[in-house]
C-alpha cells in the first residue's frame, strides 16, 4: 500500500476518535455542570477540559474568560480550532476523501454523511438546544464508522493503519481524560482521598462516576468491582484492565496487534518499544502505579504513546524523500 | 430542429414508446421527488467536481453535476453504425499518431502539410522514434458526436471532436445507470437496456495488455494531480473500481530506468501508469520545471520502454481542433476505407479564404480556440450579442491561426426536466472507446445536456448536466 494512503487511513482514523472522545469529554462536564457545586470547582472542570487537550492557551487568545458555553463553543464549532469537533470531522472527511478509492463505499459515505449531516446539524440549532444529544449524535457516528471499518474493509493493511490511528488516538486520549480528573482533586494522586465529611463524599462519587461514564464504564465498573465507586478502582479499570475496551491495556494490545501485521525491515525498534509498553502495562499493578504517582505515570505514558506514533509515521506513513 | 424522443415531427420515435407511455403516467410529485432523492445520493455518495476559478474554501467549491431523470435512448441499430465508425475513427487516428512519430508517411504523401504537424505545439519531438506497445497511443478516447436535424426531418451523427489526451466523464456514465436502476427499477424490466458496469473491466483489461515488453503480472496505477482537481472523484473512482492504487506524483519516484511507487512495505515498480494528468506535467525534468504533479525522470523510463503511458505523450497532435478536418483522409490513407462517421464542415482561420468567410458569417458560426477544451474561449454566433461578436472579431484578426469555425449545428434535442416542466434540451455523446492489444467499448456513453434554455454548450464547467444513455438491445 501507498506510504501516503497509510498516512491518510492513519489520521482519518484518529480524528474520527478525537472527536468521539471530545464529545464525551464535553458531555460528562456538561452533565456535572447541572448539579449543584461551588462556581469556582465548574470552572475547574472547563479549565481542565481545555488543559487537557493542550488548549488553553489557543482558548484564551480568542475567548474572555472561562464560561461553559465559550469553552462549548470553542470544541464543538469553532472552526480555527484544530482541536473542535468541527475540525476533527472536517478533517477525517478529507483524508477519506483523499484515498476514496481505498476504502469500501461504505465507509467513504459513511464518512462524508458525518460531515455533511454534522454542518446540516449545527445549522438546525440543535447544538444550542440540546448540547447532550448532539455529543451523542458524534458518539454514534463514530461508533457507525467503527462498525463499517470491521464489517465491510478487507483484513488488510489498510483496515491495520486504521486500526492502528484508532487505538492510538484513544490511548491518548484515555490517558488525558484520567489524568485532567484525578489531577482535578490533587496535586498528584497517590491512592488517597482527604474524605472529610458527608458533603465531600458525595462530590467525590459523582466525580467518578462521571468518569466512568465519559468512557461508558459506569456499568462496567459495577459489573466488575460490585463494589461502591473507588478512585484507585476506576484508575485500574481505565489503565490496567485488558477487557474495558477503552483502557489503555485494550488499546495498547491493538496496537501491538496491529503493529505486527504490517511490520516491514525497519519498523522494528517501533515494534519494540510499543511491546514493551504493552508489557508494562500488562504486569502492572494499581498500586505500584499509585506508589509513583499518577499523573507522573501517565505523563510518561503519553510520552512513550507519542514516541511510538513518530515511529510509525517514519518507519510506514512519511517514508524519507 | 431534431428531438430524439420525437423525432422532427412530432411524433414519438418507436424505441420512445414505452417510455413515453410509463413517462405520461408518472405524477410530477413523484418525479420530483425522485429527483430531490438522487441529488442527496449523489451528495452523499461524493459524486462532485471541482469548478475552475472558484476560490471559495471548503464545501462551496464541490458542485453536484446536475444530473437528469429522462434517459436519452439510441435504438440498437444506430448504435451499431456508430460503433463500426468509432473503431475505424480510433484506430486510424492511433496509426496517425504512430507515423507521426515515425516515418511521416501521410505528410510525404502530401495529405497533410508537414508544417501542420512540426510547427503544431501539441507534436511532442521527444516522441520520434519511441515504440509504444501494440502501436497504441490513444487507449482511452473520448468522441464526442452531436446529431443535427436534416432538412428531411431525419438526423445525421457528426463527430464534433476527438478527445485523446485525458478524456473525462465515464465516471458519470456509470454513476448515472446506477442511478436510474436505482431510482426507476422498472423501467429496467421494461427495456433491454445494454449494461455498461462492466467498463472499468475493459479498462483493466486494455491497461494490463500494453504492459512493457516482457512483463506478464504488471502493475497499474492511476495516476492523479490530487484531490482538489476537477475530476477527482473520477480518478479515484477508476482505481477503486479496478482495483489498483491511486498515486500522486510524489508517490513515485525514477530508479536504473524504471519506476517505483513508496509503499508501507518499501519501493514497488510501477508499470502501467493511466496517467490523468496533462503532458506538461509530466516530468518536471522534460517539461514543466516547476510542475510538483509528475514525477522526475518519467519521460526517460518511458523513452526506454519501462513503462506505459495511457495516454501516450503526445496524442495531443492527433486531437488538435486543426488537424480534426483531417481525420477523414486519415481515415481513407491508412485503412483504404470511407470513413463511416462525418465531420463537422470546418474553417481554418489561418487560411485566407476560409478566415475570410468565417469574419463575414461570424453571426452565423461557431468559431473554437484550436486548443481550447471545456467549452472556454469559443463565440456561438448565433447566440451572441452585436458586442460580443465584435469583440471577438478582434481576438480573432490577432491570431487567426488559433481558430476554426464550423456551422452552428441545430444540435438534436432530448427532452428534460427544467423549472417549468419538461422541455427539449440540446445534447450531445461521448462514448468513451478503448484501444489496447483490441478495440473495446460499452454500449453508449455519457450524454451531456445543456440544462439552458436554446444552450448549445453542455460543459459541465458551463452549466451542462448528464443523463442516462440508454443503448437498446434489439
Amino acid at each position: 500500500m501507498l506510504s501516503r494512503t497509510a498516512d491518510h487511513l492513519f489520521w482519518m482514523a484518529r480524528y474520527m476518535e478525537r472527536a468521539e472522545n471530545t464529545a464525551r469529554m464535553l458531555d460528562v462536564n456538561y452533565q456535572t455542570s447541572m448539579l449543584p457545586q461551588s462556581a469556582d470547582r465548574a470552572e475547574l472542570g472547563w479549565r481542565g477540559m481545555l488543559g487537557i487537550s493542550e488548549l488553553t492557551q489557543a482558548y484564551s487568545q480568542r475567548y474572555d474568560g472561562v464560561a461553559p458555553d465559550k469553552v462549548m463553543h470553542f470544541m464543538v464549532r469553532d472552526e480555527q480550532n484544530l482541536s473542535s469537533i468541527y475540525a476533527c470531522l472536517r478533517a477525517a472527511r478529507e483524508n477519506a476523501r483523499a484515498v476514496r478509492g481505498a476504502l469500501t463505499t461504505e465507509l467513504w459515505e459513511t464518512t462524508n454523511q458525518t460531515w455533511l449531516e454534522f454542518n446540516r446539524i449545527l445549522r438546525d440549532g440543535l447544538f444550542e438546544r440540546d448540547p447532550s444529544a448532539l455529543f451523542e449524535w458524534v458518539k454514534f457516528r463514530s461508533h457507525l464508522s467503527r462498525g463499517v471499518t470491521v464489517g465491510t474493509m478487507l483484513q488488510d493493511e489498510a483496515m491495520h493503519f486504521i486500526r492502528l490511528g484508532t487505538f492510538l488516538e484513544r490511548a491518548d486520549n484515555t490517558a488525558r481524560l484520567i489524568d485532567v480528573k484525578f489531577h482535578a482533586l490533587a496535586h498528584d494522586f497517590f491512592g488517597e482521598t482527604d474524605v472529610k465529611d458527608k458533603d465531600d463524599a458525595e462530590v467525590d462519587f459523582y466525580h467518578w462516576s462521571a468518569i466512568l461514564r465519559s468512557v461508558s464504564g459506569f456499568e462496567i465498573y459495577r459489573k466488575v468491582y460490585r463494589n461502591v465507586i473507588m478512585p484507585e478502582k476506576v484508575a485500574e479499570l481505565l489503565i490496567l484492565r485488558p477487557d474495558m475496551p477503552r483502557s489503555l491495556a485494550a488499546c495498547m494490545s491493538e496496537l501491538v496487534t496491529n503493529l505486527k501485521l504490517v511490520a516491514n525491515e525497519v519498523s522494528d525498534e517501533t515494534q519494540r518499544r510499543a511491546g514493551r509498553l504493552y508489557a508494562d502495562i500488562q504486569y502492572g499493578r494499581i498500586d505500584e502505579i499509585l506508589a509513583t504517582g499518577l499523573h507522573a505515570y501517565l505523563t510518561t505514558f503519553l510520552d512513550r504513546v507519542n514516541d511510538i506514533g513518530m515511529g510509525i509515521s517514519r518507519d510506514f506513513l512519511v517514508i524519507a524523500r | 430542429m431534431f428531438d430524439e424522443m420525437n423525432g422532427a415531427a412530432g411524433a414519438v420515435r418507436d424505441h420512445y414508446r414505452t417510455y413515453d407511455r410509463w413517462l405520461a403516467q408518472q405524477a410530477p410529485a413523484l418525479m420530483e421527488a425522485r429527483r430531490e432523492e438522487a441529488e442527496m445520493i449523489f451528495r452523499r455518495v461524493g459524486i462532485t467536481f471541482a469548478v475552475y476559478g472558484d476560490k471559495d474554501a471548503g464545501e462551496g467549491t464541490e458542485r453536484l453535476i446536475p444530473f437528469d431523470l429522462i434517459p436519452r435512448v439510441i435504438p440498437s441499430q444506430e448504435w451499431r453504425e456508430m460503433e463500426k465508425g468509432l473503431r475505424q475513427r480510433v484506430l486510424a487516428l492511433n496509426r496517425f499518431l504512430h507515423d507521426v512519430y515515425h516515418d511521416q508517411e501521410i505528410l510525404k504523401a502530401g495529405v497533410i502539410p508537414a508544417e501542420q504537424i512540426i510547427r503544431n505545439a501539441q507534436f511532442r519531438p521527444e516522441m520520434i522514434g519511441v515504440d509504444v506497445p501494440h502501436q497504441v497511443y490513444s487507449h482511452i478516447s473520448g468522441v464526442d458526436i452531436v446529431r443535427a436535424a436534416n432538412t428531411d426531418g431525419s438526423g445525421t451523427y457528426y463527430v464534433l471532436e476527438d478527445n485523446l489526451r485525458v478524456p473525462s466523464g465515464v465516471s458519470y456514465m456509470l454513476e448515472d445507470r446506477k442511478m436510474m436502476m436505482r431510482l426507476f427499477p422498472e423501467l429496467f424490466s421494461q427495456h433491454r437496456v445494454a449494461p455498461v458496469a462492466h467498463y472499468p473491466d475493459l479498462l483493466l483489461d486494455t491497461l494490463r495488455s500494453v504492459s512493457p515488453n516482457g512483463v506478464n503480472d504488471p502493475t497499474v496505477v492511476v495516476l492523479t494531480p490530487g484531490m482538489y482537481n476537477s475530476a477527482y472523484f473520477e480518478h479515484a473512482f477508476l482505481a477503486q473500481q479496478m482495483g489498483v492504487e491511486l498515486v500522486e506524483g510524489q508517490d513515485l519516484f525514477v530508479k536504473d530506468g524504471f519506476v517505483f511507487m513508496r509503499t508501507t512495505q518499501g519501493p514497488k515498480r510501477v508499470d502501467v501508469i493511466y496517467r490523468r494528468l496533462d503532458d506538461d506535467f509530466l516530468d518536471p525534468l522534460v517539461f514543466r520545471p516547476n510542475s510538483t504533479l509528475g514525477c522526475a525522470g518519467l519521460l526517460s523510463a518511458y523513452r526506454s520502454g519501462n513503462v506505459t503511458l495511457a495516454n501516450a505523450i503526445g496524442t495531443g497532435v492527433a486531437d488538435d481542433k486543426s488537424i480534426y478536418p483531417y481525420v477523414p483522409k486519415m481515415i481513407e490513407f491508412y485503412l483504404g476505407e470511407k470513413p463511416i462517421l462525418s465531420n463537422v464542415p470546418t474553417y481554418l482561420c489561418r487560411e485566407a479564404e476560409d478566415l475570410k468567410y468565417v469574419l463575414a458569417h461570424l453571426g452565423e458560426l461557431v468559431v473554437k480556440e484550436v486548443h481550447g477544451a471545456g467549452g472556454y474561449g469559443m463565440l456561438v454566433g448565433p447566440a451572441s450579442t452585436k458586442d460580443e461578436i465584435e469583440r471577438f472579431r478582434a481576438q480573432l484578426l490577432a491570431n487567426p491561426g488559433n481558430y476554426i469555425a464550423q456551422p452552428t449545428l441545430s444540435l438534436s434535442t432530448c427532452p428534460t426536466f427544467v423549472e417549468s416542466g419538461i422541455a427539449p434540451r440540446h445534447i450531445d455523446l461521448r462514448p468513451f472507446v478503448l484501444s489496447g492489444k483490441n478495440v473495446q467499448m460499452v454500449p453508449g456513453g455519457l450524454t451531456r445536456v445543456a440544462l439552458k434554455e436554446g444552450s448549445l454548450v453542455v460543459n459541465s464547467s458551463q452549466g451542462g448536466g448528464t443523463k442516462d444513455t440508454w443503448v437498446l438491445e434489439s
